[in-house]
């Protein structure tokens, strides 16, 4: 390795971006993948970011990998080291290069490279991938590759590490690794050869990774579900969804096979639309099973009515929105936090639905199984609103905890309950929390039966059009909105950072959590003293009341354009609503540190 | 024979259901599973005097009692209108679902995928399955989800007051709507392009065959499909609808008679003066006995079935019966290879893997 002299002094360890700039379809996963798990597997705390188009080849995609030794994993808006491998995409890249930083880039690429602030480093991509892969398709996978060889030499990867990353990758398949690995050598060799580092970034290995996961929060969800004893899954393909219903498929069949039986002791089914989806998710949980559906924006709007059918008629059901941009078919493969307030009230009238908010991908597991028990429990539809950015990107975590409680299948009557109580009101208040018993069907008792439907119905079930008994419903529905909103202080309160004399306060929820950790702790540096709480659940608990009426302002950051969440938070508060700012920007990429500390030391400024 | 009871053999006759009255000489009439026919009814109707709706309900009130068909055991389904009021109006001791307009499929599918062991009846209307519910009723069909899925066509928007409907014949003059420009959807041949094995029209004036016709349907191992022109008094009756009772009894063409037989039924070939056409068996043991009837048609031959249908729409000729029948395709419960106990009855024990199988997935994604 010829390293000079002059870098030494300048050296940054383990604290760098690094964006690969390549052509979607070509095969770069791989290549990506394979460093990120490589610095995860050094000990380095580490957090991978697909920017990509709506189209499955040839356009510019974007894949950034965040490597901070102090743990701080969101969105970075500069790259220290820029990888590009997509010449359509190469001007943009090429002026994305942080100050200082490096560009790697294929020694073909024909445009002027005149910046004198950024290292260059030029490799033969083609030519090495030509020389190692006879396999003329496997080519441009090849020069990916590369790219991983040329980055481990100047960042001072063991090449051991990187071969072991790619075991992970292809599960321990000899054949891929080694023809990969013969890639890597070479383009690793022929750096060291003729290259000359004069960026200042390295790697060490550290301890900051041990024990944890990697994972993607749409497998983590599919996992939670799994766990939580899901049994009836309708759902139709959307992105960024569809991944939790490819975990499914993947870990149903291993973990919930009967080995009594051999059967399945559940079943999925692709629907014809998120429509029939949601309906086939309703008619299952009014039949007695854990039922779910995955969708995003587009597929929520379809579900509308069904979603103010199961609120009314009182079925459990688990929706899990992996939200992305919208209005419309949006920005498909970008993040928004933009569904909150449709997930909210969606359906007609006076509709106000659980909704649980994961901020990691830990609780993308925790949620995915507790969801169910509120559903049974409350009876009632519950989202979990993930996102594109928590759902497809590979995130570390430490490993799922096991769920802590027994299930809980909520007030059902058996036929035994029947004769001993010698008849139910499956609408009625029984028990003070408005929430009503009730039977399911095939219950083998001539008093079991009751009729659903989404017309006014009394307590009985039965069809009425009387102005008491609609009134008395929706009053018992708010009702039991307010026993949600207990339980779900209990399941999934908020996390509150209060900290001693400040008079500001961040509010956030979601993803948000990666960026508001670091701006905060950037704003402490400077003497900000900031509290912070991270919303779990809507509806909103009234312990958030008291946490705002302890600050002078409170910013509520957040990732749409009319600043939903700050709307709910004023609506449940109204005798506070100015002192919630909106911190809020729509662009489609995750929050960043420097944007969310940007726009609360602007707005502070003006207090 | 498959391991769905859809109706009561021999050993489950009366005296087999423990407390059932004993069929003495004094006592009510009662049918296989000791039952009387009151437990089969529902709520007093509140559709039009003289509604085909009601006739329908009263033969599924039949059907349903006669094949001993355990009320507990069944669900019954709608999407929104006129007909998805009825089924308020039968098995009261069966849980009811009066879904969206439109999608009583996907919630039946969603339901008896949880729990597959359930008799289903779902009720729809010209409207709900024609028009707004087309996509969901062909994939059900496609699926091929064991229900009985019926359909009261009466080619016409009754709650509504009047509107046309997507069965409503080309050039047809209606007193709120006008004249109609378009073809009908003929939901048979519709059903057929999508899959479904049991496919069958008839008339609700004509009780001895829309029974029959529910009875066997109520044996198909699928989605059976029953399209029954069933006439809207107020809106869709004048005596040149082909959706009116006068046309019906007038211009009715049987294209077979069909009768079913339960496997523990005696039916002689006498039994049928002009002669047996076919005889189809379905999984569980039960027939279909096709009498003879000016027409000849094999309902076993697909194409035969379309070909049918399609001149018969054609024509306009008004031809009932059953049209198609394959006993033979799985169900979408057989498909996913369901087990024994309802998915929906499975214990919390067989629904949350154990934790040792959460901390090996986790070593192995350190």
């Amino acid at each position: 390795m010829s390293e000079t002299a002059q870098t030494a002094s300048a050296t940054i360890v383990n604290d760098f971006s690094i964006m690969a700039a390549t052509k979607n379809g070509s095969g770069s996963q791989t290549a990506n993948l394979t460093i990120l798990r490589t610095l995860f597997k050094m000990g380095i705390p580490v957090n991978g970011k697909n920017v990509f188009p709506s189209n499955i080849q040839g356009q510019p995609t974007w894949y950034w990998i965040r490597a901070s030794k102090d743990g701080y994993l969101a969105r970075t808006d500069e790259a220290d080291i820029v990888i590009s491998l997509n010449p359509d995409s190469a001007i943009y890249d090429y002026a994305s290069v942080k100050s200082g930083g490096a560009f790697i880039y294929a020694e073909d690429l024909k445009m002027s490279l005149d910046r004198k602030d950024v290292s260059h480093y030029p490799i033969p991509t083609r030519k090495i991938a030509n020389a190692l892969e006879t396999d003329v398709r496997l080519r441009s996978y090849g020069a990916n590759m590369v790219y991983v060889g040329g980055l481990a030499w100047l960042l001072g990867i063991d090449l051991k590490v990187i071969e072991s990353s790619l075991m992970f990758h292809f599960n321990g398949k000899a054949k891929p690794v080694q023809s990969n690995m013969k890639l890597v050598t070479e383009a690793y060799n022929w750096a060291a050869a003729n290259w000359k580092k004069t960026d200042p970034y390295r790697v060490e290995p550290m301890d900051k990774t041990a024990g944890q996961i990697m994972i993607d929060g749409n497998t983590a969800s599919a996992l939670g579900a799994v766990y939580g004893g899901v049994s009836f899954i309708g759902w139709y393909p959307i992105t960024p969804a569809t991944g939790v219903a490819d975990g499914l498929g993947e870990f149903l069949p291993k973990l919930r096979t009967d080995p009594e039986t051999g059967k399945p002791t559940y079943a999925i089914v692709q629907a014809e639309d998120e429509l029939a989806a949601l309906g086939m998710v309703i008619g299952a949980g009014w039949m007695g099973a854990r039922a779910m559906t995955s969708t995003s924006g587009p597929g929520i709007s379809l579900m509308a009515e069904f979603t103010g059918y199961a609120y009314f008629a009182e079925i459990p059901a688990v929706i899990v929105d992996v939200t992305r941009m919208g209005p419309s078919t949006g920005l498909p493969t970008r993040v928004s936090q933009g569904d909150v307030m449709k997930a909210y009230f969606l359906g007609h009238g006076d509709v106000k639905n659980i909704c649980l908010l994961p901020g990691n991908v830990g609780e993308c597991f925790e949620h995915g199984w507790k969801a169910f028990d509120i559903a049974e429990h409350i009876q009632t539809p519950v989202f979990v609103l993930s996102d594109l950015d928590l759902g497809m990107n590979n995130h570390m975590s430490q490993p799922f905890a096991y769920p802590d409680k027994p299930m809980d299948r909520g007030k059902v009557l058996s036929a035994d309950d029947l004769t001993r109580l010698k008849g139910f009101a499956r609408y009625r208040d029984v028990d003070g929390d408005a929430i009503g018993w009730r039977t399911l069907p095939g219950t083998d008792h001539p008093l079991a039966a009751y009729f659903t439907r989404g017309t006014g119905h009394n307590e009985r079930a039965a069809y009425s059009e009387k102005s008491a008994d609609w009134q008395g419903n929706l009053d018992r529905l708010a009702r039991k909105h307010e026993t949600a909103r207990t339980l779900l202080d209990e399941v999934a309160g908020p996390v509150i950072e209060q900290v001693d004399g400040a008079e500001i306060a961040i509010i956030s929820y979601g993803s948000n959590d990666f960026g508001v950790q670091e701006a905060r702790a950037r704003l402490a540096k400077e003497g900000h003293k900031i509290s912070y709480l991270r919303v779990r659940a809507l509806p909103l608990s009234n312990s958030i009341k008291d946490f705002v009426a302890k600050h002078k302002r409170v910013y509520v950051v957040e990732m749409n354009q009319d600043a939903q969440m700050r709307a709910l938070l004023q609506l449940h508060m109204p005798d506070q609503a100015t002192k919630l700012i909106a911190a809020n920007v729509c662009d489609g990429l995750p929050l960043t540190a420097k944007w969310i500390s940007g726009k609360i030391l602007e707005e502070e400024k003006k207090a | 024979m498959g391991h769905i009871p859809n109706i009561n053999m021999p050993a489950t006759m009366p005296g087999a259901k423990p407390g059932a009255p004993s069929p003495a000489a004094a006592a009510p009439k009662v049918n296989l599973i000791g039952l009387e026919k009151n437990e089969y009814r529902g709520n007093e109707s509140t559709l039009c005097n003289g509604c085909g709706h009601d006739s329908i309900s009263a033969r599924i009130i039949d059907a349903t009692y006669e094949l001993g068909i355990r009320p507990e055991q069944t669900i019954k389904l709608s999407g929104i209108g006129c007909s998805s009021k009825s089924p308020a109006y039968w098995l009261n001791r069966s849980h009811g679902f009066n879904s969206l307009h439109g999608r009583m499929p996907s919630v039946a599918t969603g339901a008896l995928m949880a729990n597959h062991l359930l008799n289903a009846i779902g009720v729809s209307g010209d409207g709900d399955t024609g028009s707004i519910g087309i996509g969901q009723f062909k994939h059900i069909l496609r699926k091929n989800v064991r229900m009985v899925y019926i359909v009261e066509n009466n080619g016409v928007y009754g709650l509504t007051k009047g509107q046309f409907s997507a069965t409503t014949d080309k050039g047809q003059e209606l007193k709120y709507a006008g004249h109609n420009d378009f073809m009908p959807i003929d939901l048979c041949l519709e059903a057929i392009a999508s899959g479904c094995g049991f496919v069958a029209r008839g008339f609700a004036g004509n009780a001895k065959q829309v029974t029959a016709l529910i009875k066997a349907a109520l044996n198909h191992n699928g989605t059976a499909l029953l399209d029954i022109i069933s006439p809207c008094v107020t809106f869709n009756n004048k005596d040149d609808s082909t959706k009116s009772y006068a046309w019906g009894r007038e211009h009715d063409e049987r294209v077979n008679d069909i009768n079913f037989v339960a496997p523990y039924d005696e039916v002689q070939i006498e039994d049928f003066p002009a002669g047996v056409e076919k005889e189809v068996e379905l999984h569980n043991g039960a027939k279909i006995v096709l009498a003879k009837t000016d027409h000849s048609h094999d309902p076993t031959d697909m194409f035969a079935a379309m070909r049918l249908l399609a001149e018969a729409r054609e024509k306009q000729q008004f031809i009932t019966g059953l049209i198609y029948v394959n006993p033979s395709a799985p169900n979408l419960s057989e498909v996913l290879n369901l087990g024994d106990v309802p998915l929906a009855r499975l214990p919390a024990e067989k629904l949350r893997p154990s934790a040792e199988s959460l901390a090996k997935l986790m070593a192995g994604m350190v």
